[in-house]
Formats: C-alpha cells, sequence, structure tokens
C-alpha cells in the first residue's frame, strides 16, 4: 500500500516521485497546464480550496519554493499560514509531533514540509489524521518531487514528447534531492536517455542502478542533448574534502558558451535555483535564450496548484 | 415516452430564437462562450450561424464546481480560453443541458474573475427540469420533464446526437 495513494489510487499525500504510475505524473503535468490559464485571469484565483487551511512548515531556509507554495494555496483560494520553525516552539523544546498535533487542533488540512532530514515529511504523513495531507517540500537529500515536476512540465512546454530526449543532470549529485527526484520523474514518463555528469566525489555508489548514464567529463556527456540540467553546488551540505575548490569545480563541470555548444542546437537550460554564478554556470549561459531558469519558477506555481489541490480533492469523499 | 428532438433541429431553433433576443436587449457586438464540453460543440455552430465577429470563448468550469470537495477533481480540465476582454461585453452563454443549474452559476462565477459583463443571456439546447437554483434560460431548444434517473447525453463532437439516457447509479 502506497503511503501517497487513496484506496481509489488516487493522490492523497506527495512525498516522492518514486513508486508513482505514468499516468498519475501525466495527470499532474495536465492538471498544472490548466492552471497555468488561472495566471492570465485578471483575477488570478480559482475558489477550489475556499475554506482550507494549508501551512508552510519550513524547518530549513527556502525563498522561491516557500513562495511559490503560498502564491500556489493563494491562487486556489486558501488561507496559508507559514511557519518559521527556528523562531516557534521547537526551539524551547516541544517536539515536532507536539507541534503538528497543535497545527491540526487548529483545523489545519494541508502541511508542506521541508525538513533537513530525509524523511521528514514520510514521517510527518504517516502521523498526521486522516483529513490531512502533506507535501514533501524537500527532504535533505531524499526528494524535492515538486522541484522535479515543474522541470518536466517545462520540458514538455519547450519539447512536447519524452521519448526521443536526452536530458544531462550535471553537478552535486550526491548532495542534490532535485537530482534523484528528476531521475525518477524522467524514467517514470519514458525519457529517451538520462545521463548525470559529475565528478566520481560527487556521485552516490549505486546511482547506475537508478537508470541513468554516468558521465566523468563535460565534453563526452553533453555530446547531444536536448536539456541540461545544472545542480546548485551544496556547499552548505558538503562534509569533508569532496571537492578540491570551487575554482576547480567551475573549471571542469561549470557549463560555459562552449560547453553548451557540444549539446544539440535547440537545448535548453534549467537550474532549479538559487545558482552560483561562475561555480555552476557562467552568466552569459545562465541569462541566455536557451535559458529557461525563470520560466520554471512560472511554472512552479501552476504545477505546485496542481498537486495541492489533487491532493485536496483526494481527502473528499471516493467518487 | 418524451421524443427529443434531433441535434440539427434543436441548434436550429436557437439559432432562430437568439437572433430578436439580442436585438431586443440592444445586445451590440455580443461575444459567445461555450460551457466545456458539450456546450463549446454547441457554440462552435451557433458562432458561425449567427457570425459573431470576435472568437468563440470556451469555459471548463472545474475549478468553479460547488461538488468539488465531495467528488474529486476531474482528471481532465481543459484551459480557459476567453479570446477577448469580458469587460462591459454583451455575452450569449451556451450549453448543451440545464438540470440544477448549478454549471450555470459556477459559468456566471468564472466569466466575473475575467471582468464584468454588460449582460449575459444564457442559451441551452434542452431544458430537462430539476432545477436547484434560481437561475432560468432565456433560450432553449426543447424543454422536457425528465425523472432524476434519466439523462441527456450528447456525443460529438464530429457529428453530433442528442439522447436520453438511463442514469447508472
Amino acid at each position: 500500500m502506497n503511503l501517497q495513494l487513496d484506496s481509489n489510487g488516487r493522490l492523497r499525500h506527495f512525498l516522492t516521485i518514486e513508486g508513482l504510475p505514468r499516468e498519475l505524473l501525466t495527470q499532474i503535468l495536465d492538471t498544472a497546464e490548466s492552471f497555468s490559464s488561472v495566471i492570465g485571469k485578471p483575477v488570478k484565483k480559482v475558489p477550489l480550496l475556499r475554506g482550507r487551511t494549508v501551512v508552510n512548515l519550513f524547518f530549513e531556509a527556502s525563498t522561491r519554493t516557500r513562495t511559490t507554495f503560498e502564491l500556489a494555496a493563494k491562487r486556489l483560494s486558501a488561507d496559508v499560514l507559514n511557519l518559521d520553525i527556528g523562531t516557534s516552539s521547537t526551539v524551547k523544546g516541544e517536539t515536532l509531533l507536539d507541534t503538528l498535533a497543535n497545527l491540526e487542533a487548529m483545523q489545519c488540512d494541508m502541511f508542506v514540509v521541508r525538513h533537513r532530514d530525509s524523511g521528514a515529511a514520510h514521517f510527518i504523513a504517516r502521523h498526521v489524521g486522516p483529513g490531512v495531507s502533506v507535501i514533501n517540500a524537500g527532504d535533505g537529500r531524499h526528494a524535492h518531487p515538486t522541484q522535479a515536476m515543474l522541470d518536466m512540465f517545462t520540458i514538455r512546454q519547450k519539447k512536447g514528447d519524452f521519448a526521443p530526449l536526452t536530458v544531462a543532470i550535471v553537478g552535486d549529485i550526491m548532495h542534490s534531492r532535485v537530482a534523484r527526484s528528476e531521475i525518477h520523474a524522467l524514467n517514470t514518463l519514458g525519457a529517451g536517455e538520462v545521463r548525470v555528469i559529475a565528478p566520481r566525489t560527487l556521485l552516490p555508489p549505486d546511482i547506475e542502478d537508478l537508470g541513468v548514464r554516468v558521465f566523468y567529463k563535460m565534453e563526452q556527456g553533453l555530446k547531444d542533448v536536448d536539456v541540461i540540467c545544472m545542480l546548485r553546488l551544496q556547499r552548505e551540505r558538503m562534509e569533508g574534502a569532496a571537492l578540491p575548490s570551487e575554482a576547480e569545480f567551475y573549471r571542469q563541470y561549470g557549463l560555459n558558451q562552449q560547453r553548451l555548444a557540444l549539446a544539440k542546437p535547440n537545448a535548453i537550460v534549467m537550474h532549479p535555483g538559487p545558482i552560483n554564478r561562475g561555480v555552476e554556470i557562467e552568466s552569459s549561459v545562465a541569462d541566455g535564450p536557451r535559458s529557461v531558469i525563470l520560466p520554471q519558477v512560472t511554472n512552479g506555481i501552476a504545477v505546485r496548484m496542481a498537486v495541492m489541490a489533487m491532493a485536496m480533492g483526494a481527502v473528499g469523499e471516493p467518487a | 415516452m418524451t421524443e427529443l428532438a434531433n441535434v440539427d433541429t434543436l441548434i436550429e431553433r436557437l439559432a432562430q430564437q437568439l437572433p430578436p433576443l439580442i436585438r431586443q436587449r440592444r445586445m451590440e457586438r455580443p461575444v459567445m462562450i461555450g460551457i466545456h464540453t458539450g456546450g463549446a460543440w454547441i457554440a462552435e455552430r451557433l458562432h458561425e450561424m449567427l457570425q459573431i465577429e470576435e472568437p468563440l470563448g470556451t469555459l471548463d468550469i472545474s475549478f468553479y464546481r460547488d461538488d468539488f470537495s465531495r467528488i474529486g477533481m476531474n482528471p481532465q480540465v481543459r484551459p480557459s480560453r476567453l479570446p477577448f476582454d469580458v469587460e462591459d461585453r454583451h455575452v450569449i452563454l451556451i450549453d448543451d443541458v440545464i438540470y440544477t443549474g448549478r454549471t450555470v452559476r459556477a459559468a456566471l462565477n468564472e466569466i466575473f474573475d475575467w471582468g464584468r459583463p454588460a449582460s449575459v443571456l444564457l442559451a441551452v439546447l434542452v431544458d430537462r427540469g430539476g432545477r436547484e437554483l434560481p437561475i432560468a434560460p432565456d433560450a432553449v431548444g426543447q424543454k422536457l420533464e425528465l425523472p432524476p434517473d434519466q439523462h441527456v447525453k450528447l456525443q460529438g463532437p464530429n457529428s453530433l446526437s442528442i439522447a436520453i439516457q438511463q442514469t447508472l447509479v
């Protein structure tokens, strides 16, 4: 029994891409497409989640993810509570479960959770009441499913079908929950070939098991790709000396114009942000015509609306 | 058993009723909006017959339904497309069948999120009775009183046909 689905196979929690069927991922993309028309209306709101309360539970700093979740919830007419855990009860010694129980007692309907520990969102989903949904907004190195889905949405928007595509994910794979979720999403949606390009020290040991081709050199890995997904160098997650220096990393794995030229002429460049200019990516590439980094942010709102609406809908009575 | 006229006859009746109504209400340069999916198919035909100058608008009212929390989300929601500014325009709203009136309520709510229309006129192919809200169509192809266990089904979009069916419970 998948914790993420209800007895009718509909989305109840959104914790990880792993184990979800292709039809459900496609449904998220289709629903997000419908929501993108909402953003074009003079009143950028639909009344779907009127009277529901969404709590943004962020145990780790985030700007883009938290604000786009907040915007998404507001465009669905939900009430939004932003909880900055650093300044609340957990510092006073209250346990996570006590905090949750209190929030549930205030009749909240959804928790959007970001946490530095892998598995935090699953843990919370296992302990919430039957009418409450949990969305994972990033847990440790494990998963960031809404980021992966907004990346898939952006790829589909620019490229159409996934089947003929070669996609390269570049950089700090080891510490990246985005990379893991992207790999699962691309393979579930049937992308032609998924590549990872990284130094050995930033690759997890059994990465091939996830269904990727591994490259250690940009010059080989970027050849003829359709999509390049850059990752942020997770300096705050780096333990020990995985890298000689940032300058050395940039020299070998930074995306510059010369390396971009190895990809297909119409290849797109993505990045989940925040970008480290001159560490993973050259400014002229990040701001260039092939970059879809800002459309990714816009698409994040529609995709998060879709996931929230679907999870909240599934909580209601079965059809 | 009530006989239902064929689709072409019903559409023809609406095409006859609408021009006098439009004149009477002084609806200058009206725009037309069809409710997805059946209403949009009917609207496509009427749009051409009445020679409406602005392109046809379509609404998918799934996001505005009042039974969302009970039935969950329709998996195939199409984006609503209103290729004109609704503000101060006269709107002809088209649906295939009117029953409880809840779809029209939802459609009106959505239209008002796009702007404030000067007026809205409602035309439906079939009024099957059973209203639950104070909403009435201005033009009707055919009026019926159907029991709750029957419904009117429009099939399309290539060749339209309409029939009364038993509702599966």
